[in-house]
């Protein structure tokens, strides 16, 4: 067997293949679900990510060039093909929270995290990324942690009632 | 007294969203069950009557729309719900989707009924995740019920509707790029022609429709196109759902009959603006519409008044910005999200936001050079003329209409307009 | 088909119905300038330089992708075109490293001829190219990200046309590029060099690896003696980079130049192409007659050796076990020849010219050795001979006309043929038919093998039997044949594949410019050659005669299977997930 010679070759277990054959296979194996499929498949891998592995194993089993798949994972800002955390914070970073003052939901996020944008804490735990608008302007400042959306988040204190619930 | 007015959204509240039999008790399925008993002509007359533009923000109107996709030969064609609702300061779709799912399939089975279609497919943006439970359930609850499937009523028409996701990108709410996506391919625009409305998704003949537009078909089949034209003016009738939001005090989305100022939107239903402060800015249409100064807030809010000032009605979107942001670094964070959701497929686009983006850094931090603003128009021109699609051509809107309207923060006593 | 009246910079004209504005320019002598467009390919309209104004249309009209309708008043050269156009190709540049005097597309550039058009260096824009890093570890290929202005023909001749699927566009908005996945390095991909993503290039994006100063180095060392053959496509294409009519035959002038250039001796790889028949026509006598595995498939394109070996690894028995002509050639010229000679193999320095691309990675393939040595040791496509031949100042339509040298100046039209799509199909037809009945062929000419359509297919009775032959030309179209091969469905005795379209003729290291027109040229000019020739059957060349008599002994035998044969092996790249599925 000759395979990639990448460090994410051990995220790619049987058991995780297993899982990922029936997230193919939900979808019946068509090609043309493939952003579908690859969302699914995002959410069950640590880290919430698409390593090159799982992206090679979804081309080979479904039979789409492996070019392919990197391309959609490339394009779609809600695919990663680096390792994220186990809690994914999404800050809105349009220009409606900016106008709403989202400057002290960023500044509490860092500084109780101690992490930048496209970082992730050492403990593995939370990784933040900046997003553009996701809809929640009525409610602005607003951030997403694993797609669950947040509001109104004004003042410190309500930051981190919010992370408090993502232990 | 409010300025709000709930015809597209009169069953927000009404109804739990969970429940088919909730909304069945409430008068649920009765605009299906009308379109079924007419005629694919006599429901696109009541369209062209209602002249409802799209609600995406193409702003095509729709009957037109419907009756050239009913004349495309073919019994196997599609619609599509685009639920992608990408534009910044728009989120009056996801209340839609949220509050009153099922009247949004309904409007979806009007529409594929009217057309001829076989089958309907959602194309529900990532970031509303949380709400694919909701419509997969209202669209299986459809089915289990006789609303969806085949012989839908007895009717002899068949009708399959189906949950797609997107994947982040701003740039698949534009029709031909959605296709792209539900076809499991990344987001770059299609080369026009050939035209969606005859090689579309799978290359059948499809309709694309803002998930608005749709939930409009359903309120006026089920209240009558005449209860919809009592709304509006003469020249602009009916409603549409804006999405206030930003420096006011009450962001929301809000039905309003067309006619209504923007000072009546943002001061009388948006209760106005927090902290003492004045407007300095709004943008219509979210981050592709063009901005507009304090000057204009008289302006009544229909397609036509606003066409007057190179303003558009688009997604629908009212950003409202005090006088606390530079107009610049407003115009950064507009440059900021292009650049992130450019498909980069075009040179113009790709290129163009690359360099002004350069430029309008410079202008943030004070060190531009004497030639760039002259330099951004240029190629904000050459975006506007020449990009593939409309990301690229509107992507410079706000820049272009700033400077026109604050031409004091470029560093400019006049700007000549182009 | 109705036709429509318009007008194009108020001249009128009428034209079919469904021609696009570009096109119907072109009919009144306007070239309106495009980047991306490409006639042998889809429309592609993302360049946007071909934007033109037409009357009743606010916004500018791409003129490639956009069709006449009745009434259509064009206008290609106003004001606002041009400042447009002008702009387009300002933004291009500050995004493209501007290093045309090293680079080798230097005065063939679709790009530098836009911007002589407009008369356009550099700009106010920020001109710090953001690209990927320099991709030349290969020995085909080098690609310049810098240089890439992201027209996509690379990415559909090698997804549709070739259907390799390695080169593809990814990301987006100023991270839009066009590389393999993960921009991994060609060589890490199944990438199988054949070269046509350089082929269609407007631009030095991708470009052939240069060896012409490893040449030169040969040449000038005293102590090398430096014999150069020369492939059967290169001759009908060498003139294209001399102002000459595509097409033209200019094999006597090659030749000059070549002596001029200071090779010791000049070489026909017609000649090996012969030898090639001998021992490949008997090879499949054999297996037709003892039972072999059949299909039995060509060799001698390395695009296509290095795509089975990649994708297809498990059809490896159907290949010949031939070498290629031009391994051929070599490993004769580190044995018989340096016997004949009497000069050291260490200090014979082969050179071969090929339209090819991925001969490059074909001779360094560490199993192509003869006496310790590799067999060739540099290969220069067809427009690197072109350089050298202007590089020292040789003018070359003014030469007088030369001929190859002895042991290996004598190609037969059998070995010619080689270079168009179902040549080799052709050649081993006219010997294995002549030695399976012993008597001439009625006619030479076997037409159905010949022209541009994908896969032809023929059947030759031959004592009785039917023998069913398919030639392929283009990867893609290789396909359905492979596929019918792994269901057990083929129903072939023998299948030529060649790598590119309109086989050696549309290499991937020919001229500039190969369009299907262009190859069409010289298709014909190809089997000009053949008939024109005096001897046309493999079997029938005097000199591979006498290199068997010599020195062989015959085909198939020891002599040869240790010279001119070579085992196949798979590229292992293919990924084997079952210990996972277990």
């Amino acid at each position: 067997m000759n395979n990639t010679k990448t460090e994410s070759f051990g995220v790619l277990t049987s058991e995780l293949a297993l899982k990922i054959d029936e997230i193919i296979q939900n979808y019946q194996g068509n090609s043309t679900k493939l952003v579908g499929i690859l969302l699914d498949i995002q959410d069950i891998v640590p880290k919430q990510y698409i390593p090159r592995e799982v992206a090679t194993y979804v081309s080979v089993k479904m039979n789409i060039p492996l070019s392919k798949v990197y391309d959609v994972i490339s394009f779609y800002a809600a695919l990663s093909d680096v390792p994220r955390a186990d809690y994914v914070i999404q800050l809105c970073d349009s220009v409606v929270c900016k106008v709403t003052g989202n400057t002290v939901l960023r500044d509490t996020i860092t500084e109780l995290l101690g992490i930048k944008e496209q970082e992730a804490t050492a403990d593995g735990k939370y990784w933040l990324e900046y997003t553009p608008c996701f809809g929640a302007c009525d409610i602005s400042p607003a951030m997403r942690i694993n797609g669950k959306v947040y509001g109104h988040l004004t003042t410190p204190d309500s930051v981190k009632a919010v992370l408090d619930q993502y232990k | 007294m409010s300025k709000t007015v709930s015809f597209i959204t009169e069953n927000f509240g009404k109804y739990d969203p969970n429940s088919i039999d909730s909304y069945l008790s409430i008068g649920g399925f009765t605009a299906t069950k009308k379109a079924l008993a007419m005629s694919s002509g006599e429901i696109i007359d009541i369209a062209k009557k209602a002249s409802v533009r799209g609600r995406g923000g193409a702003a095509y109107d729709t009957g037109r729309k419907w009756a050239q996709a009913a004349a495309v030969p073919g019994d196997d064609k599609v619609v599509i719900c685009n639920a992608d609702e990408g534009e910044p300061c728009t989120f009056k779709d996801r209340n839609i989707l949220s509050k009153d799912p099922f009247r949004l399939l309904e409007g979806m089975i009007i529409a594929g009924y009217t057309v001829g279609a076989k089958n309907g497919y959602i194309y529900l943006r990532e970031e509303y995740r949380h709400l694919r439970p909701l419509i997969k359930s209202a669209i299986q609850q459809s089915v289990d019920k006789g609303y969806l499937g085949d012989n839908i009523l007895g009717s002899g028409f068949s009708f399959h509707i189906h949950l797609y996701s997107g994947a982040g990108a701003y740039v698949c709410g534009e029709g031909s790029t959605l296709i792209e996506s539900i076809e499991g391919k990344s987001g770059r625009p299609r080369i026009k022609p050939p035209f969606i409305k005859e090689c579309g998704l799978f290359q059948l003949p499809t309709l694309v429709n803002n998930v608005e537009t749709l939930a409009i078909a359903t309120a006026i089949l089920q209240n009558g196109v005449e209860e919809y034209l009592k709304y509006g003016t003469p020249q602009c009738p009916g409603t549409k759902i804006i999405s206030l939001a930003g420096n006011v005090k009450n962001p929301g989305a809000y039905e309003i009959p067309f006619g209504l100022t923007l000072r009546e939107i943002i001061y009388d239903i948006g209760g106005g603006i927090p902290d003492g402060r004045e407007l300095k800015i709004f943008q219509l249409g979210g981050a592709s519409g063009r901005t507009g100064s304090a000057a204009l807030l008289d302006t009544p809010y229909t397609y036509d008044d606003l066409h007057k000032y190179n303003l558009v009605v688009g997604s629908g979107g009212i950003l409202v910005v005090d006088d606390r942001t530079r107009v610049i670094d407003f115009i950064k964070s507009i440059q900021d999200f292009f650049i992130h959701e450019s498909c980069g497929k075009c040179t113009p686009c790709r290129e163009g936001n690359r360099q002004i983006a350069k430029i309008i850094d410079r202008f943030v931090a004070g060190t531009q050079r004497p030639d760039d603003l002259e330099t951004a128009l240029r190629f904000a021109n050459i975006m506007k003329n020449c990009a593939f699609c409309g990301l690229g051509e509107t992507a410079q809107s706000s820049l272009l209409s700033a400077v026109e309207h604050f031409p004091e923060e470029f560093g400019k006593t006049e700007v000549a307009s182009k | 088909m109705k036709n429509v009246k318009i007008k194009i910079d108020n001249i009128d004209l009428v034209v079919p119905e469904g021609t696009t504005i570009l096109e119907a320019a072109k009919k009144v002598n306007i070239n309106i300038p495009h980047l991306c467009y490409h006639p042998d390919q889809a429309i592609k309209a993302n360049c946007r330089l071909c934007v033109v104004e037409v009357a009743g249309s606010k916004k500018l009209t791409p003129a490639c992708s956009s069709y006449v309708f009745e009434g259509m008043d064009v206008q290609t050269n106003t004001k606002k075109v041009r400042d447009m156009q002008k702009g387009i190709l300002e933004l291009i540049l500050a995004n493209h490293n501007q290093d045309c005097l090293k680079c080798l597309r230097n005065g063939n550039c679709e790009l530098q001829a836009l911007c002589q058009r407009f008369n356009i260096s550099k700009t106010n824009l920020e001109d710090t190219v953001e690209a990927l890093p320099l991709d030349n570890t290969n020995p085909s290929l080098v690609r310049d990200s810098a240089k890439c202005v992201k027209c996509n023909r690379c990415v559909e001749v090698c997804q549709k046309g070739q259907q390799v699927h390695v080169l593809t566009h990814s990301h987006r908005s100023v991270h839009y590029n066009i590389a393999p996945a993960y921009e991994a390095p060609l060589e890490e991909t199944f990438c199988v060099f054949c070269g046509q993503c350089s082929a269609v290039c407007p631009v030095g994006a991708i470009v052939e690896k240069d060896d012409t100063q490893k040449v030169w180095d040969a040449i000038h060392d005293p102590k090398k003696h430096v014999i150069v053959q020369v492939a059967p496509a290169v001759r009908v294409a060498l003139g294209d980079e001399f102002n000459l009519p595509k097409g033209s035959i200019v094999t006597g002038k090659m030749v000059a130049a070549l002596r001029r250039l200071g090779f010791d001796k000049i070489f026909d790889t017609n000649f090996t192409a012969d030898l090639t028949i001998l021992e490949e026509g008997n090879e499949l006598i054999k297996r037709v007659t003892e039972g072999g595995v059949l299909p039995m498939i060509t060799s001698c394109s390395p695009g296509w050796i290095n795509f089975i070996e990649g994708r297809y690894d498990h059809l490896l028995d159907h290949l010949s076990t031939c070498k290629s002509p031009q391994q051929m050639f070599g490993a004769l010229s580190k044995s018989y020849y340096a016997e004949k000679m009497g000069i050291d193999p260490k200090n014979i320095y082969t050179v071969s010219v090929m339209p090819c691309t991925a001969k490059k990675y074909e001779a360094q393939r560490p199993e192509m050795v003869t006496n310790g040595v590799q067999e060739v040791d540099a290969v220069l496509t067809t427009r690197e001979l072109a350089r050298m031949i202007q590089s020292a100042g040789i003018d070359f339509a003014g030469l007088e006309e030369d001929q190859f040298d002895n042991p290996f100046g004598i190609g037969t039209g059998a070995g010619q043929i080689f270079g168009a799509t179902g040549g080799v199909m052709e050649a081993a037809l006219r010997t294995v038919y002549e030695v399976l009945t012993g008597k001439g062929l009625p006619s030479l000419n076997f037409t159905e093998v010949r022209g541009l359509k994908g896969i032809k297919d023929a059947t030759i009775k031959i004592n009785g039997m039917d023998v069913k032959v398919a030639v392929a030309h283009g990867l893609g179209n290789a396909k359905p044949l492979l596929k019918q091969i792994e269901k057990g469905e083929s129903p072939y005795h023998f299948i030529e594949v060649m790598a590119c379209p309109g086989g050696c003729i549309g290499g991937g290291g020919q001229p500039i410019k190969s369009t299907m027109d262009v190859k069409g040229k010289r298709i014909e000019a190809i089997y000009k050659i053949d008939e024109d020739l005096p001897l046309r059957k493999s079997h029938k060349n005097p000199d591979v005669e006498k290199l068997y008599e010599e020195y062989l002994g015959e085909p198939l035998g020891h002599k040869s299977h240790e010279l001119l044969h070579t085992h196949y092996h798979s590229r292992g790249m293919k990924y084997d997930f079952s210990e996972l599925n277990k």
